[in-house]
């Protein structure tokens, strides 16, 4: 532990080398074990729009429906509502054979076209967005893919139509990791996983015997933070996300848990017990120094930084019941920041820092709450009975959380203003413990 | 009769024993109780705590009984379970070189981290227990899993009493 402790950044970077990881608890073989996004509830204010099948100029067909994989992103977004191909009144695939009357008809407000041309062992995809209500074209761009990267390249796609309506930049792009648990007692089996956002190209990054927990991806995403209980007790690790290659930050007597990175990426928040109780602390990643930031008889935990990462919010039961403290990232005195309910922990800044994303307890269970921080309204944006964990999207239009459907743990998301929900069951047994990466391009 | 009650509590708590010596070495002994012993073992074991705590009398001989049960959102060492524990308590003063593992665990309910500190809490609450019997702390190490690893799945009240709880782990 001394040893650990003492040792600088050098040797850190010569850890990310030599690697730490046990190979019997790793396996980094990639199952395809999708997660599938099921709509639970849609938005009455979502946008209509018509996403019209790509045209495949040449022989056959394409293993990827591009124009399909835009379609359920933007619906998936909880802001747009996509007609269905039945309804589509014609199949145009560019905006020169585009009427817009045509469409005004069937109340599409925007409308996307496109064509795919295959070019050797590349596609180039061309799309075009309308904006049929006024009448013009707002976007056209031209696009190249590999077969292998269809998929992206439709997520790439749908962030731009995503931005070019909204004026926000969409998300479709990013990623999230999640822990999945599976067996009973001596078959207990868990395992860390990182997939695109809607749920595909599920890959395994960690397994173990032994419970893992807390995912936080680095603000660069190339790394993520995680608790693992494999070495017998907890322990705090950080994994590169592509090389497998991890080092053990910390693993103190008592709990090592709740990582969680400065928006630099340069210090770690964590909750320690090793002098009693659990605290926040803050680790300088580069030198391993540790600053110790809270010092009470309470269980302190779930550190999040503000976004300008002055600040750090906890969860702390000082008063009784868990609520949420928030203090100077250099420490000082803690002030409670929530009032409404009897139980509000892991809070979650969205990127903006206007609102505070939170597990709330009332009478019919655990649900994911948003605060406004100017107002300290709270509005409760789910309504399941065991909802937690919740992480926002690094555009903070949706909030990824942990959830129960039937026996079975999935994961849920919402869109931040409540309206939208969906559900991403997985055949990987209970699947919880969500993280959102932030953007990756 | 007692004795019939008496031998069937001991059954059970002998082999809850075995698989807690077993998995000491990796295992998870909760789901073992879920998966082997079925539900019925936790409540019998509630149920005729007292009686087999305080009968094991011998000092070189581990305690038959390695769990305890708490109350929701409570760390307070509830009375029925002193016996449990004067057992362990003993038989660690007795067996100075010999160490012990308190896996302090919460019910699912409330967030993860949040329940490892609960976790912790119940394995403090014991650990103070012991050390105010006279148990040297060197012997004695804590663990909270928090709600990871449940001794029984789901989400009824039965479940989360018997998954809120503090195992001796030797």
């Amino acid at each position: 532990m001394k040893r650990w402790m003492s040792q600088g950044w050098k040797t850190l970077a010569a850890g990310w080398l030599v690697s730490l990881i046990a190979l019997t608890c790793m396996a980094t073989t990639a199952q395809a074990q999708n997660l599938t996004i099921e709509i639970n509830r849609g938005s009455d204010q979502a946008t209509p729009i018509a996403v019209v099948p790509f045209e495949v100029s040449g022989q056959g067909s394409l293993p990827q429906d591009v124009a399909q994989i835009v379609s359920d992103d933007l619906e998936h977004s909880g802001q747009f509502s996509p007609l269905s191909r039945s309804s589509l009144v014609s199949l145009p695939s560019s905006s020169k054979d585009v009427f817009y009357d045509d469409w005004k008809r069937v109340d599409a407000r925007y409308l996307v076209v496109g064509n795919i041309e295959p070019q050797g062992d590349q596609y180039r995809i061309q799309y075009e967005l309308m904006d049929i209500l006024g009448g013009k074209r707002m976007l056209g761009e031209t696009v190249t893919s590999s077969e292998g990267n269809l998929r992206a390249s439709a997520h790439y796609i749908s962030d731009q139509i995503f931005e070019a309506i909204t004026g926000i930049r969409g998300a479709f792009s990013t990623r999230i990791a999640y822990v999945s648990a599976s067996g009973a007692g001596n078959n207990s089996r868990y395992a860390l996983h990182i997939a695109d956002a809607d749920g595909y190209n599920s890959q395994q990054i960690l397994s173990s015997d032994d419970p893992i927990l807390s995912p936080a991806w680095s603000p660069d995403g190339k790394k993520i933070a995680y608790v693992s209980f494999e070495s017998g007790n907890s322990a705090i690790y950080v994994q590169n996300t592509s090389s497998g290659e991890r080092v053990r930050l910390t693993s103190f007597r008592g709990i090592n848990g709740a990582p969680a990175w400065s928006p630099d990426g340069r210090k770690l928040a964590m909750s320690l017990s090793k002098d009693g109780q659990p605290e926040i602390y803050v680790m300088n990643l580069a030198s391993r120094q540790l600053t110790r930031l809270t010092n009470n008889r309470a269980i302190e935990t779930e550190p999040d930084w503000t976004p300008d990462g002055q600040s750090l919010i906890f969860t702390s039961d000082r008063s009784g019941a868990p609520q949420l403290y928030r203090m100077s990232a250099s420490g000082g005195q803690a002030d409670r920041i929530t009032f409404t309910g009897s139980y509000n922990s892991d809070g979650r800044f969205s990127p903006d820092g206007k609102s505070l994303f939170m597990v709330t307890r009332d009478g019919s269970g655990y649900h994911v709450a948003k605060q406004d921080m100017d107002t300290s309204r709270v509005t409760v944006l789910t309504d399941s009975r065991w909802d937690e964990s919740p992480s926002v999207a690094p555009n903070g239009t949706m909030v990824i959380f942990a959830t129960q459907q039937g026996a079975q743990g999935v994961l849920g998301a919402v869109s931040s203003d409540g309206r939208a929900s969906f559900r991403l069951p997985s055949a990987q047994g209970d699947v919880r413990e969500p993280a959102w990466s932030p953007f990756l391009n | 009769m007692q004795m019939n009650t008496y031998a069937k509590t001991l059954a059970v708590a002998l082999s809850l024993a075995v698989m807690a010596g077993c998995s000491s070495s990796g295992g998870t002994q909760e789901g073992d109780m879920n998966g082997t012993a079925g539900g019925t073992s936790g409540q019998g074991m509630t149920s005729g705590q007292g009686t087999s705590g305080s009968q094991m009398g011998a000092n070189d001989q581990k305690p038959n009984v390695d769990t305890i049960y708490f109350a929701f959102d409570s760390e307070e060492i509830r009375p029925e379970f002193e016996s449990v524990l004067d057992g362990h308590a003993q038989y660690l003063m007795a067996n100075s070189s010999t160490n012990v593992t308190l896996q302090g665990y919460a019910d699912e309910r409330g967030t993860r981290e949040y329940n490892l500190g609960l976790g912790e809490r119940r394995a403090q609450a014991v650990e103070q227990y012991l050390t105010v019997q006279g148990v040297s702390p060197s012997q004695i190490q804590i663990v909270s899993y928090g709600e990871e690893r449940p001794a029984v799945q789901g989400h009824t009240e039965e479940a989360y009493a018997k998954n809120r709880r503090v195992v001796f782990s030797y």
